[in-house]
């Protein structure tokens, strides 16, 4: 599994980063980004979903790889 | 507000002022929510306000129809002598698109969580000298003496203003927030001395720069030249608006909700690992903040024939409460796992001080309660809250327990 943001409807709202560190960091407009190529372990898969469900923007997906 | 006429049916004459409302707005949302998808009033030369999620979300992003050279409620509109659109008077929230982009690209970086954590401790310690000052009395009032000091401290820092100044913030904060019924002319004249002090910081941070969020904004490469300064101005009266009664509501809404739900407060201090997700709810039940929006043009929306130059306020703490959305809406539910709250709206306005006012939020709640780990309303009948378009407790009594 893979998680993704699109970035046109990340508005910075700032839950995925905070909910999930280990999957998501942030940029210098404090915008969410995918720490590395997105792929998911089982415990990162559930913080992912997690972070996938408080996003206010509808912002992140995750995909079978 | 006492000289204007009471509402009768909130969904044909809403007044968000009205003495009911700012008591308690919930049952009146509720209420409208079922029986109309946008209340209508004549008042302020007439307004709109959505009652769903759905229409919340709609009007937020739809930055086509609607514009945010004025984000204030009034009486009045926007004239000529307002910098025109789409920068407004306080870029970038009274910014349209494609000017918006610009602008918040600009402000942004001051306020990314890399500089905001930075500020934890400096925001700590602000909040252990204001519990030390309230010593060891019976009753504190948590609104008056706490909430409303600790964003005022942290953006007087942030911008590099002088600490003795606090109490003129406050003062200007009342001015452009609570004059909303006041006529143009009136505004102008009482916004005089918020002018005259930011024309002074400008002035003297130009002269001594320093590593403050005025210096940064006074020494922005913009195109090949630094900033007009009526846009600094702008950012600066944008910051310190949008940055305290705001946050100060939100951390004295959340002490009002702990003094008064004591199985929350304990499970609070027996488990701080729910601070995440309750900091999350506290902003979903008692956001504070609500928007506005003006029409640009004549047309249908919503099912509504909206003319320009119509408001619509855009209640996201009423979009919060949508039990189409969430679920339980109208329980505050600690631990909250699936939360995905509007508090700081959606669409390319979203606060750009979110970062730094959850940290504030945070800390103030965590220090509060490691002093007091147990404590009630004194007298719930004393607490006010604020009317208008930024909802908090400002006189809040709370009995510390033993």
């Amino acid at each position: 599994m893979k998680v993704l943001i699109d970035p046109d409807a990340c508005q910075g709202q700032g839950r995925c980063f905070s909910i999930a560190p280990r999957v998501f960091g942030f940029d210098d407009l404090g915008n969410g980004v995918v720490l590395g190529d997105g792929t998911l372990d089982e415990p990162t898969l559930e913080l992912a979903r997690l972070a996938e469900v408080n996003c206010p923007e509808h912002a992140i997906s995750i995909e079978e790889s | 507000m006492s000289d204007k006429a009471p509402v009768h049916d909130f969904a044909t004459d809403w007044d968000h002022t009205d003495p009911t409302w700012v008591k308690d707005p919930y049952p009146i949302w509720a209420d409208l929510r079922a029986r109309c998808p946008v209340a209508h009033t004549e008042r302020y030369g007439g307004a709109w306000f959505p009652t769903t999620h759905e229409g919340v979300a709609a009007v937020a992003r739809d930055t086509e129809h609607f514009t945010s050279r004025n984000v204030v409620l009034g009486n009045g509109r926007p004239t000529e002598e307002d910098l025109p659109a789409p920068i407004g008077v306080a870029p970038p929230i009274t910014s349209d698109p494609p000017f918006h982009a610009l602008a918040r690209r600009l402000i942004l970086p001051a306020f990314a969580p890399g500089p905001i954590n930075a500020l934890e401790p400096m925001i700590r310690s602000l909040c252990v000298e204001l519990l030390d000052a309230m010593g060891d009395q019976p009753v504190v009032n948590a609104g008056t003496r706490y909430a409303q000091y600790i964003s005022p401290g942290v953006i007087r820092q942030l911008l590099g203003f002088p600490k003795d100044d606090i109490d003129k913030f406050l003062e200007f904060v009342r001015i452009v927030l609570e004059g909303i019924d006041h006529t143009f002319e009136e505004r102008v004249e009482e916004f005089v001395p918020v002018e005259q002090y930011f024309t002074a910081q400008i002035e003297d941070h130009l002269a001594n720069p320093r590593d403050d969020l005025t210096s940064y904004l006074l020494d922005i490469d913009f195109e090949g030249a630094k900033l007009p300064h009526e846009w600094v101005f702008g950012m600066m009266v944008l910051v310190l608006v949008a940055g305290i009664d705001t946050t100060w509501s939100a951390i004295g809404a959340s002490l009002w909700h702990l003094a008064s739900h004591p199985e929350d407060l304990a499970r609070l201090v027996d488990e701080p690992e729910l601070m995440g997700t309750a900091v999350e709810e506290f902003l979903r039940f008692y956001a504070p903040v609500t928007m506005a929006r003006l029409v640009k043009e004549d047309m249908d929306y919503l099912g509504s024939a909206m003319k320009q130059d119509d408001w619509i306020l855009l209640g996201f703490p009423t979009a919060n409460r949508d039990p189409t959305v969430f679920k339980d809406a109208d329980q505050f539910i600690i631990d909250r796992a699936e939360n995905r709250h509007v508090a700081f709206g959606l669409g390319i306005h979203r606060c750009a001080g979110s970062n730094l006012a959850r940290l504030e939020l945070r800390v103030a709640i965590e220090e509060f309660i490691k002093r007091y780990p147990r404590f009630e309303l004194d007298d719930p009948a004393a607490v006010t809250w604020a009317a208008g378009q930024v909802r908090g407790p400002r006189h809040l009594p709370i009995r510390i327990l033993t």
